[in-house]
């Protein structure tokens, strides 16, 4: 172990840490607005719409993040826009992270008892108002811990971005390396890092999932 | 009473789940204000003719006419926009075997968000109006209580005051006490019992052959998806003339 180098490394990589949690959040922002819209669109009742919504999830799901990442950041350009790498980044993966939402979406709220959609439509409520009056509420809870797991990825997946050369955690540290060449040191400090952010993440599901009713 | 329709008329209502045909051409009129009763072995297709009836399943062939007029589909036999089609189920009360109350509404909100969301009463107006009728079928002290908290004969009162606060033509009770412990039948059996001497129409699927007795104006026997025989509970109970009907009660003594 050469500690001169962790106490080094350890702001530096702070510094790349902030850069991820920036990403990943905003990211997160993008990925779950953007994944319950497309989740709705797929539960609504327009056929084309919702085939285009389901083909959209079977390309995210079909594809690697890099290659999702990749197309991101070298196809913007060649439609005329031209994007720093930082949103490039947080693109790709609020698209990637929107396609396996507006699944988990479809999943929750499909497992609600149909008995609750029958009643619902026996009093004469629409398709819509029964999704947003009886469904949705019903749906809150249960969809908090697999829309968890997504985000858990979401952060893990940020650390490809190095790849597209984003300053972040995991470049952060290459750079370091790169210099140094330390690499076990600083791989392992990268690793306690991402540990710590996921870990804080995984607490504050834990805690919105306690403090949203069961019913 | 010549020219007016009935309030429901069903005609040659049918329904196939692939081959197999669990409702076969069903013809059956229900006037206004009376309690018909629909009686028969398990199979037999009552519960798929009443959710024909209000288009919750879509039938396969057939009609259903409320007041003349065509349930589910326009004139050419397309099937009604969804909002149509919605509005229309609202006069038709369903009350299921397995309540279905909306588990995250309060009893006076599950009566209330109908007349609220959907007849468009003002918050405060539909609260009202459920409980006026939480009050009728005496929950007035549970208003506030979550299904979960009630008991199954409770749940199943809320679910009546939810269909009534919707002031429907007719209500369908999809066998309302099977999924009771029975010391709670009496309970939802009264209520019942007071709607039908209100004069409310219903079409009741039930197994509770004394309620038949008492409170239906009329009785149908159902077995492999048609009415086989209907009449006066004291014939149908008294004398039935079909050997499946007189088999069906045979069966319900042992």
């Amino acid at each position: 172990m050469d500690w001169a180098i962790i106490q080094h490394a350890i702001p530096l990589l702070f510094q790349g840490l902030i850069a991820t949690v920036k990403i990943s959040f905003l990211a997160v922002i993008l990925g779950t607005l953007l994944g319950v819209v497309l989740g709705l669109v797929a539960l609504g009742r327009n056929r084309p719409l919702r085939w285009a919504v389901l083909a959209y999830v079977d390309f995210i799901r079909g594809t690697p993040l890099l290659i999702q990442i990749f197309l991101v950041y070298f196809a913007l350009p060649v439609i005329g826009i031209s994007l720093p790498e930082f949103w490039a980044g947080v693109i790709a993966l609020g698209l990637n992270a929107a396609g396996f939402i507006a699944e988990i979406v479809r999943a929750t709220v499909g497992s609600i008892e149909r008995g609750q959609n029958e009643a619902a439509k026996s009093i004469g409520m629409t398709h819509w108002q029964t999704l947003t009056f009886i469904l949705l509420p019903q749906a809150l809870r249960p969809f908090v811990p697999p829309l968890t797991n997504e985000l858990i990825t979401l952060v893990k997946g940020s650390a490809l971005l190095s790849v597209i050369s984003v300053y972040e955690l995991t470049r952060a540290g290459q750079a370091i390396i790169s210099v140094h060449f330390v690499p076990f040191e600083i791989f392992l400090l990268i690793a306690l890092y991402y540990y710590a952010l996921i870990s804080a993440l995984a607490w504050l599901s834990r805690y919105a999932e306690r403090r949203l009713p069961v019913w | 009473m010549a020219g007016t329709p009935p309030l429901l008329a069903v005609e040659g209502l049918t329904k196939r789940y692939g081959d197999r045909c669990v409702l076969n051409a069903v013809d059956l009129a229900v006037g206004e204000g009376e309690t018909l009763v629909v009686i028969g072995p398990s199979g037999s297709g009552k519960t798929t003719l009443l959710r024909c009836i209000n288009h919750l399943e879509p039938p396969t062939a057939g009609l259903v006419r409320l007041r003349g007029v065509p349930v589910g589909v326009d004139g050419n036999g397309r099937d009604l926009p969804e909002r149509d089609a919605a509005r229309q189920r609202s006069r038709i009360g369903f009350v299921f075997q397995r309540f279905n109350l909306f588990s995250h509404l309060s009893a006076l909100d599950n009566v209330a968000i109908g007349p609220h969301k959907v007849l468009g009463l003002s918050r405060a107006q539909a609260r009202e109006r459920a409980q006026a009728q939480l009050h009728k079928v005496f929950l007035g002290e549970h208003m506030h209580k979550r299904p979960s908290q009630l008991s199954g004969g409770q749940q199943q009162r809320v679910a009546i005051a939810r269909a009534l606060a919707m002031q429907p033509e007719l209500i369908l009770f999809d066998e309302p006490t099977s999924a009771l412990d029975p010391e709670l039948v009496k309970e939802v059996l009264d209520a019942m019992r007071a709607l039908a001497a209100e004069g409310m129409t219903m079409l009741v699927v039930t197994h509770e052959m004394a309620f038949a007795r008492q409170v239906a104006h009329r009785v149908v026997f159902m077995d492999g998806g048609a009415i086989i025989e209907q009449g006066p509970p004291q014939r149908i109970f008294g004398a039935p003339s079909e050997p499946r009907l007189q088999a069906f009660l045979q069966h319900l003594q042992h």
